[in-house]
Parts: C-alpha cells; structure tokens; sequence
C-alpha cells in the first residue's frame, strides 16, 4: 500500500478554505507489528495497529484524534513525530518527506514537532530537577538563548503557569497537574510549530484537567501553535478540537470538523461512542435512548475484512463484510467510511440535532 | 538441542584444551598405557584410540558413543561399549557411565532430601516473616537468613559435624552409605546432616525470596478481592497469598536443585560422600579426561533436566505461560 | 424505621512514618435498599478508603476507625472481625476497578466465583459450579458453561468486569459497592457494564453505591450522590440536589471543569485552581479554603473554624459557612448562568 493514493477531488475545496499547504499531511500511513514465535523469530502474522490512514493538519488548527483502547492512536502520534518508523504510506511535514528519513537528518525536525505523554509521574526523571528537566531540549540542541537557559527557563515555567522560582525542586515535589505543566513546558522549549499530545489529560483529575486543558488553549492562541490531541474521551476531545477524526481498529472511519461530527454523527461507531458517553444530567436519562454495542473491539492481530465495524455494527449488510468502504466526502470537510451511513445529507435520515436526540432505535 | 550444545563444548573443553596446552596425541595416549610404555607403544596407541584423526572425526566417535555405541579397541581384543558409552577411564580402564550410575542414588539422596527440608523450612519462614512484618520473629529470621547465605558451606559441614557427630555422637557418620531400600532409618540417619547443612544454606535463599514475594502477593488488588469475598485470612495467605509467590520460588528450586545435583563436589567433600561429587574430584585429581568429560555431561544434563521439569511446572503453576 | 445503610461521622485514620493520614474524616450518609448512591471526588479525597471501611477491611491492620456503620439494624465499627468477615461477600460485596488485578491470575474464574459462594454456602463444587455458570450466564457472559472455566487473561476487559460482577452477587449481597467499576474501560463497554448494573440491581433489589470520579456516571445511576473533598464529607442530596441545586463551591468547581457533551461547548472551562490537600496537613478551617473563590465572604471563620455537616432542606446537607440562601443566590446569579451559556 506504498503506492500514494489519488485524493478525491472534493478535498481541494476544504484545503484552500484553510488557507494554504498542510503543516502535516499523512497519506495511507501504515504501521504493522510484526508477531513472531519461536526459537527462531519465526513471522506469524502483524499486529496491523494503523492500518493505511490519511489526514491533514493544517496551521494554527487542533485536530482530536478519538477511538478506543487499541485502535492505534498513540501509535499514529509516533509514527507522524517519528518515533517509530511507518511500515507503508508517506509522512509529510512542511512539505517535506519524512517518512525514512534517518534519525540524523530528523533532529533538526524535531525542534518543530513535540510530543506530550499521558502519564505526568513516569515522563519526568525523578532524579532531575525541574530546571534540568525543561532546559534539557537547550542542550540536546544546542540552541543559543538570549538571557541564558535559566532564565529561558523560568520564563517558560511561568508561561505554563508555575512559580518560576521551583527552578531547583524535583518532579516528586509537585502534584500530578503540576507536573504535567513541567512537561508541557519542556515540549514548549523549542518554540515547536506542532505539538502531538498523547492523552494529555487523561491521568489527572477533573478540576486539574481543567486547568491543563485551559493552559493548551492559551498557548496555542499565544504561540501560534497547531495540536494533534489524541484522547479517548469524547467530550475534553469536543472542547479542544477544530476538527475530529474518529478511529476504529487501526482506521480512521470518521473526520469532520467538530461541529458537524458531533452534531451529525454519520459513522455508526460514531454514533454508538458518542451514545455510549454518560451525561451528567440525571432527569435526562430516563428519556434517553441509546445505541447499544455489543461485545468488544476485535483483536487488531485479526481484523474482520472489510469494514472492520461490521461484526458489532446494527447496520451492517453482507456489502459490508465483502467491500471495504471508502473515507468518503459526503459533506463539506465531512469523511466517512460508511457503505450506509446516518444522517447523510439528501438521506431520508432526519438529521439528528445533538446526542440527546433519539439516535437509532 | 541443549545437550548437543553441551557435548560440544564439554568435546572442546577436554579433548581440545590439552592439545592447546601442548599436549600431544602421544602425551595423551601415555596416559593410558602408562609412563612405563616406550614410545613406539604409546604411539601406537595414540593411533589405535584415534587421538590422531581430525578433530571432527573425534567428535563424532564421542557423539556415536552417546547415541549408538562404539567399539573399543583396546589392543588384545575389541570390545563394545554399548549406547550410552561416555568411553572408558584413563586409570581403572572402567567405562565410566556405570561407575557414574552407582553412584546416583547417593547423590539423589543428598540433594533431594535437603531440598525438601529447605523448601519447606525456607517457605514458611518467608511467609511468617512476611505476615509479621517488623516483629523479633521476623528480623531474628531474616538475621539467621543472612548468616545461612554467607557462610560457605564447608564451614558450616565442618563445625556441625565436629558438633553433632564428633562431639555429640548423635548422628551416623556419613561417609558410611547405605541405601534406602536397605535400611531407610540408618540412610536418613546418616545423610540428615548434609541435609540440615545444605538446607541451612539453601533455605535462607528461600526464606528471602518467599518474604520479598510475599510482601508483594499481599498488596495485590486480588488479595483485597478474596478478603472482600470473606474469605478467612488464612485461606488468603495460603490460597492466594503463597500460590502466586511460588513461581519465583519455582524457578529458584529448579536452578538451585540441578546445581546441586551438579556441582556436588564441595558438600560431598565435605561430608565424605562416596557420590557423583567424589567421583569428579578423584577424577580430576587423576587428570582422568574420560571420566571429568563423563561427570560434565551428566552433571550439564541434570541442570538442563532440572530447568525442563521446572518450566514445565511453570506452566501448571501460572496459566499465562500455557498460551505462549 | 432506620435505613439499611446508615454511616454516621466515619473516621477512618492511618499512622504512618511521616504523620496521621486522616484519609476518611467524617463522612455521614444514608442508603436504602433499592436505591443507589454515588460517590464523588478527586483522586485522594477518600472514597475507596471509606468503602473498604464498610466492608471492615481495615480492622485489625492499625487503623484508627470511629463512628458508626449500621448495616441492617446492626453496627460494625464495633463488631468483631470474625464477625464482619461473615458478613462480606454474603450481606455486602464488592466490584473493583481494575478486574485485571482484581481477579486472582492462577485460577480460573469459574472457581474464583465458586469460591465465593462456597464460603457463605455448604454446597458441593458441582452445585456451586452450575451456580457460578448460571451467574456468568446471568451478566451476559456468552456460553458460560464453556467460559467457565477460562483464566482472567483470556477473557476482555469488560468480559472480566462482568465476571467480577457475576462473583460479588453470587451470594445474593443485600449491598453492593462499586469503586470506580468502568474506569478501566472503553465507553461503549462501560456503557454496557452500567447497563447491566441497573439492571440487576433492580433485579436483586440490592442497595448499589458506585464509586467514581465521572459525574456523567454518577448522573446516570444515582438516586442520591455523596461529595467528598480531603476525606470528609462537603455535600450530600438527592441527584437532582447536586446537579440543579448544589450549594457547595467545590461542587459549583466541579460542574464548571467538566466539558460536556449534552450542552453546546463553553468558551472556556472553569477549573478549581490550585490541587488537591494533603491529607496529613489538611488546611485548618474549612479544607476547600485556599482553593475556594469564596473564602473571603467567610472572612476568618474559613481559615479557623471547621465548617460543620449542617442540613438546608430535605436531607440536603452542605459543608460550609456562608448562609444557605447566600449559596442559593450565589448558584442562581452567578454560577449556574455561567455554566449554561456557551
Ligand atoms: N511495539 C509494538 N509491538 C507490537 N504491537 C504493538 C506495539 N505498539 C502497539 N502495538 C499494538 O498496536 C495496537 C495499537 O496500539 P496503540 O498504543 O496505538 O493504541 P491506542 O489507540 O493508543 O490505545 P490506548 O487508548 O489504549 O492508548 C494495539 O493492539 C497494541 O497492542
Ligand atoms: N493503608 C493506608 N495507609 C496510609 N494511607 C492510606 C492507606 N490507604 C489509603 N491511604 C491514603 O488515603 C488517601 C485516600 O485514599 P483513597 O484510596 O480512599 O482515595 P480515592 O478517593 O479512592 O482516590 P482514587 O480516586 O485515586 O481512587 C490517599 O491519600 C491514600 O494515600
Ligand atoms: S459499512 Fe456497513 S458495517 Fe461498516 S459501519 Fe457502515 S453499515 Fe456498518
Ligand atoms: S466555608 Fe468558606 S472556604 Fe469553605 S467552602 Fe464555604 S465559602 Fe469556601
Ligand atoms: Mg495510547
Ligand atoms: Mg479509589
């Protein structure tokens, strides 16, 4: 699947109304494990953990990646910072091709592109001080700075809304939103353009998710900066993004800007995640009414042919287990993967206006 | 798969290390025929046991030997040594595998009955420490823990039979071997004080290792789930607790268990066991090749049997390991 | 008549090394039978501690616990540990989060649910085995009799969640808490798994209170919700008073952190400054005070006095100085349009 696919038509329209090129442009990007067995390491089969997926990330703009456990999100967030390596696809960063390209040639790249990682306690060296810890991009990279790196640093730090005077103290000293403020300003060393952050919230609690979520949105209208936010939880994703892509088993079956993913769901995994999310309003949940799935999300080693949703899908026919669904344009900026899907516009669906609505049956 | 590994390198350790040392073939076959000999019988030897042949050739007379047998030719006459044949030793001219058997069951004993006594001493004193932690109970253990691991044992053999057996008669003396089936009273009598001595040694390890388990098992959620269930406490230490520390302790048995059987030299020494130890050093003592290669290979095959049984009982113990 | 579950001023406090970590401190609820309450609060602030409190998992292992649990007419702080032993598993049971670590991996679920039943009922295996499949069955297990005797590895995350669940009611407990029962899980499975518990609590008309930090799960199960902040209890209504009509501020935080999906997207979210107390140095005065925004209308009091568990109307208590019609105004003029309006 190395081979770049022709994009449909419809797709220049969306692009030119974001102004210009794509800061990040993925094309049937790949990633399969190998799975081996034996004395011998002996190939058994490939854990397809992403599975042929395109998108673009254009400037200043914050794209939610959302899907559950395992259907290989994390995985997309190394493979575009290219921490891992596709196996298949193209990779593009400010027009450039970094799909191969070796480490070397890459560092200087890696200024531009950042990652933040889930978990605030296991990302931070305890035996660093907070100092060392975000002045550690300076060094690696040998970057010159005005008033030296303490004081770059201390600007950084109160930048992310810590005391600037914590420059000495160790990671163990702080609580994990604190923390996770001391990663977001290690990543914000460099003046990074994009910024991928893996679950950034996902470890802490409410009232300091909050606060976190808050922080990324001043920064990216302070610095300018463009997010690819990977998070399974549907409503921090809704509060974050421009746009959404929605993934299933190594796929993306879904992307849409916010607003209409989210208020005309048309992938029916879609529908069924946002269904499934509890809505804190108690008289409301008596009149709901839900899409229920049933069983769990197949083992990415196996995917079912075709549309992979098939085996848990309510709509699904025999198209669906023979020919797999194109990531179609079926409204403007709106892609689905779907051979039947909800609220296509011209459908005889009636739109659902928001997930409060009776969805489905 | 492990044993050919093995043959190899015992085959590379003891044929080829004298030729790297400076020993000729005729240096080798004098060995047989004696200092005695002249040159022109030695020589006529070295060729007559092949020492001459091409390495591989060698290797392959040692390998036939273990898997179908070979025929010796030992001058007047030739005679067969039947598979497994580890070849004959330089001095008693003995095939040294049946010398080795005889001397199994004296070894087995040792071993396996101080692993019983260990096992069952080092366990639960772990548990108890574990369960009572921070109490004299606990640190007078882990104390007489450390002592058990760092002191060798020839020290420990020695004091403890120039106490009980010289001092206090109280035991057999252990040199004087008499089998199970003959008389099971004056065997366990005899060998009981290897067995307290490598058990002394070896349950310390336990006790530790079980101790350390321990703590971990009891802080796990499932621990929490069966006393949520009501179970009583003991049934969670031994039912849940102990079950899951065991696989670590498993493993340490089976590399311990086959060492021992293995590397019996010091214990037997120390006690004087006509055993497979015994039978090394004299040996080795002898610079008797047939005999050290025989007592490597057997020695190499109990550790590799003993960690085969132990994964095997690995994947009783844990399920997870079955689906691998 | 008293309620079945009556929890009144539960202490619960641990010495350690570094100090008195006064994990529970107060907390006072009630809970009936067929009713469900959910438990509220950041991570630290309690809430496992105080339900493993209610089961007596941590008698006898140096704690310090006052107070009063009464269970059915009968108190427990005081019971003998043999005696509240006999009780969990058969009268009260217990789901927890991780059901990867929850379940014991050497043996197989069918006889981790025998082995719950089999504790409280002289039965023979064969009889508690069909039990346990008939249990396995009942929460939607498929083909339990086959499934039975599967390991926890081998089953999925809400599979094993299930089986969990099929082992805490297989003796029919009369209360049922959940801590944190779908943290672990996706949301289209946690969707299923609450599902579930609704159905079966009616089924079994158990008293159900499930643990957690979501308030969307809280909301969708909950006849009456408990907040917790620093170990104590701050706020305790109905679900209707503490989602329409919550007076407490750190509740009015709560509301205000949590993006949701069922009103259109705020501007921006209004987090609680600061984090979390500790538990040793808990802030004097009332707990919430250096995080409140409202500390000053309290003026000293916040900083010396502890604000005591004090009722407003209809069983709806608050922890806190201001004035009830204060915190009434103050939800109405200022919070609640803020909330609402994107
Ligand atoms: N290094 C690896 N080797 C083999 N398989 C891998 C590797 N990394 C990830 N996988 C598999 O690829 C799939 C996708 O993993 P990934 O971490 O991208 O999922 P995710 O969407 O981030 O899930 P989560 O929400 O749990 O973080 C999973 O099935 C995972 O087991
Ligand atoms: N045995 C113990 N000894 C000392 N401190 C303890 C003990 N058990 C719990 N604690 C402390 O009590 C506090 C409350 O813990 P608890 O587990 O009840 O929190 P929680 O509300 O369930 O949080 P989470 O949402 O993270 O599960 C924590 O700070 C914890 O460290
Ligand atoms: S293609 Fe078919 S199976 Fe797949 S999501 Fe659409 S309707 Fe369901
Ligand atoms: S007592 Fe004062 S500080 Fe505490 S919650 Fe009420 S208003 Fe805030
Ligand atoms: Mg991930
Ligand atoms: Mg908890």
């Amino acid at each position: 699947m190395t081979e770049p696919q022709t994009q449909p038509a419809t797709q220049t329209a969306t692009r030119t109304a974001r102004q210009g090129e794509p800061l990040l442009s993925v094309r049937d990007m790949e990633k399969h494990f190998p799975v081996t067995q034996g004395l011998f390491k002996r190939q058994v089969g490939a854990v397809k953990a992403v599975d042929g997926i395109s998108f673009d990330v254009y400037k200043g703009e914050t794209l939610g990646l959302v899907g559950e456990s395992g259907c290989g999100k994390s995985t997309t967030g190394r493979l575009v910072t290219r921490l891992l390596e596709p196996t298949g696809g193209q990779v593009m960063f400010e027009g450039r091709d970094i799909t191969h390209m070796s480490q070397g040639r890459l560092r200087p790249l890696r200024r531009d592109m950042q990652m933040i990682f889930q978990d605030p306690y296991s990302s931070l060296n305890p035996r660093h001080t907070v100092g060392a810890i975000v002045g550690a991009p300076f060094r690696i990279q040998g970057v010159q700075t005005d008033n030296g790196v303490k004081k770059a640093v201390q600007d950084l730090l109160e930048l992310v809304g810590l005391n600037p005077e914590h420059y000495n103290r160790y990671p163990h000293e702080f609580s994990g939103g604190q923390r996770q403020r001391i990663g977001i300003a290690r990543t914000l060393a460099l003046k990074p353009k994009l910024i991928i952050a893996d679950e950034p919230v996902s470890a802490l609690d409410v009232s300091i998710q909050a606060q976190v979520v808050n922080l990324l949105e001043d920064l990216q209208n302070e610095l300018d900066l463009t997010y690819v936010v990977i998070a399974h939880d549907l409503s921090v994703v809704r509060h974050i993004s421009d746009r959404v892509a929605v993934m299933y088993l190594g796929k993306i079956v879904e992307i849409a800007d916010r607003k209409s993913l989210y208020a005309t769901p048309m992938h029916p995994y879609t529908n069924a995640l946002l269904s499934a999310v509890p809505v804190p309003d108690p008289r409301g949940r008596a009149g709901r009414e839900r899409i229920r799935l049933t069983g769990d999300v197949p083992s990415p080693l196996n995917p079912p042919p075709a549309c992979r949703f098939h085996t848990r899908c309510w709509k699904a026919q025999e198209i669906c287990k023979k020919v797999e669904p194109p990531l179609a344009e079926l409204a403007g900026g709106h892609r689905v993967a779907c051979h039947f899907p909800e609220n296509a516009p011209g459908s005889p669906d009636t739109p659902a206006a928001g997930k409060d609505e009776p969805v489905t049956a | 798969m492990l044993l050919f590994v093995v043959s190899i390198a015992t085959f590379a350790i003891f044929f080829l290390v004298p030729r790297l040392a400076g020993m000729s073939a005729d240096d080798l076959a004098s060995r047989y025929v004696g200092k005695a000999a002249n040159a022109q019988v030695i020589h006529d030897t070295a060729i007559r046991l092949g020492f001459n042949d091409p390495v591989i050739v060698q290797y392959g007379r040692f390998v036939k030997g273990i898997f179908v047998g070979v025929d010796r030719n030992y001058g007047p006459g030739v005679e067969h040594c039947p598979a497994p044949c580890l070849g004959y030793s330089y001095v008693s001219q003995n095939p040294v595998l049946p010398d080795i058997l005889n001397r199994l069951p004296i070894t087995l004993s040792m071993a396996l009955g101080a692993a019983v006594v260990w096992v069952i001493f080092g366990v639960a004193t772990g548990v108890v420490s574990a369960l009572r932690r921070g109490s004299f109970f606990d640190r007078l253990s882990m104390g007489i823990a450390l002592a058990g691991v760092s002191l060798p044992i020839f020290f420990t053999g020695i004091v403890s039979l120039a106490i009980f057996r010289d001092q206090l008669g109280l035991v057999g003396d252990v040199a004087d071997w008499v089998p199970f089936s003959e008389d099971p009273l004056t065997w366990a009598n005899n060998l009981i004080l290897p067995w307290v001595t490598l058990a002394f040694l070896y349950a310390a390890g336990y006790a530790r290792l079980t101790r350390a388990g321990m703590l971990e098992t009891m802080s796990e959620d499932y621990i929490r789930t069966a006393r949520a269930k009501g179970l009583a406490e003991r049934a969670v230490v031994l039912k849940h607790g102990l079950r899951a520390t065991l696989t670590p302790v498993l493993t340490m048995f089976g590399l311990d268990l086959g060492l021992l059987l293995g590397g019996a030299v010091l214990t037997e020494s120390t006690f004087s066991l006509p055993g497979i130890g015994k039978y090394a050093v004299d040996a080795i003592s002898n610079n008797d090749l047939p005999q050290v290669m025989g007592v490597t290979l057997i020695a190499a095959a109990f550790i590799i049997l003993a960690n085969l049984i132990v994964d095997m009982l690995y994947a009783v113990v844990d399920p997870r390991v079955r689906l691998a | 008549m008293s309620p079945f579950l009556d929890v009144k001023d539960l202490k619960i406090h641990f010495p350690t090394d570094d100090g008195l970590v006064k994990s529970v401190d107060g907390v006072t609820f009630s809970l009936e039978r067929g009713k469900t309450l959910g438990i509220v609060g950041e991570s630290g602030s309690g809430k496992s501690v105080t339900s493993l409190g209610i089961l007596g998992l941590h008698k006898g292992r140096g704690a310090n616990i006052s107070g009063e649990i009464w269970l059915d007419g009968e108190e427990l702080v005081g019971a003998s540990q043999e005696h509240v032993r006999g009780l969990r598993g058969k009268k009260m049971a217990m789901i927890f989060q991780d059901p990867l670590s929850a379940m014991h991996p050497f043996y197989t679920v069918g006889d981790q649910i025998i082995e719950a039943y089999r504790i409280h009922n002289k039965v023979s295996k064969a009889v508690a085995k069909k039990h346990a499949i008939d249990m396995l069955g009942r929460v939607g297990i498929p083909e339990p009799g086959r499934r039975v005797d599967s390991y926890p590895h081998e089953f999925s995350g809400g599979m094993r969640q299930r089986a969990m669940i099929a082992m805490a009611l297989s003796c029919d407990p009369e209360l049922l808490i959940a801590d944190e029962p779908t943290t672990a899980l996706d949301v289209t499975v946690q969707a299923q798994i609450l599902d579930l518990m609704r159905d079966l609590q009616r089924e079994f008309d158990s008293a159900l209170i499930i643990i957690t930090h979501d308030l969307g799960v809280v909301a969708e199960l909950s006849d009456d919700i408990l907040v917790m902040y620093g170990g104590k209890c701050i706020e305790f209504g109905s679900a209707d008073d503490i989602f329409y009509r919550p007076e407490h501020p750190y509740t009015w935080g709560l509301l205000g952190s949590m993006p949701r999906l069922d009103r259109e997207p705020t501007e921006r979210l209004l987090p609680i400054k600061g984090s979390p107390p500790s538990l040793i140095n808990v802030p004097p005065g009332c707990a919430f005070h250096p995080r409140c925004p409202y500390a000053e209308r309290t003026g000293d009091k916040a900083r010396t006095e502890a604000p005591a568990l004090a009722e407003t109307e209809g069983g709806h208590l608050v922890r806190c100085h201001m004035a009830p019609a204060e915190r009434r105004a103050l939800w109405e003029n200022e919070i609640k349009p803020v909330l609402e309006t994107p």
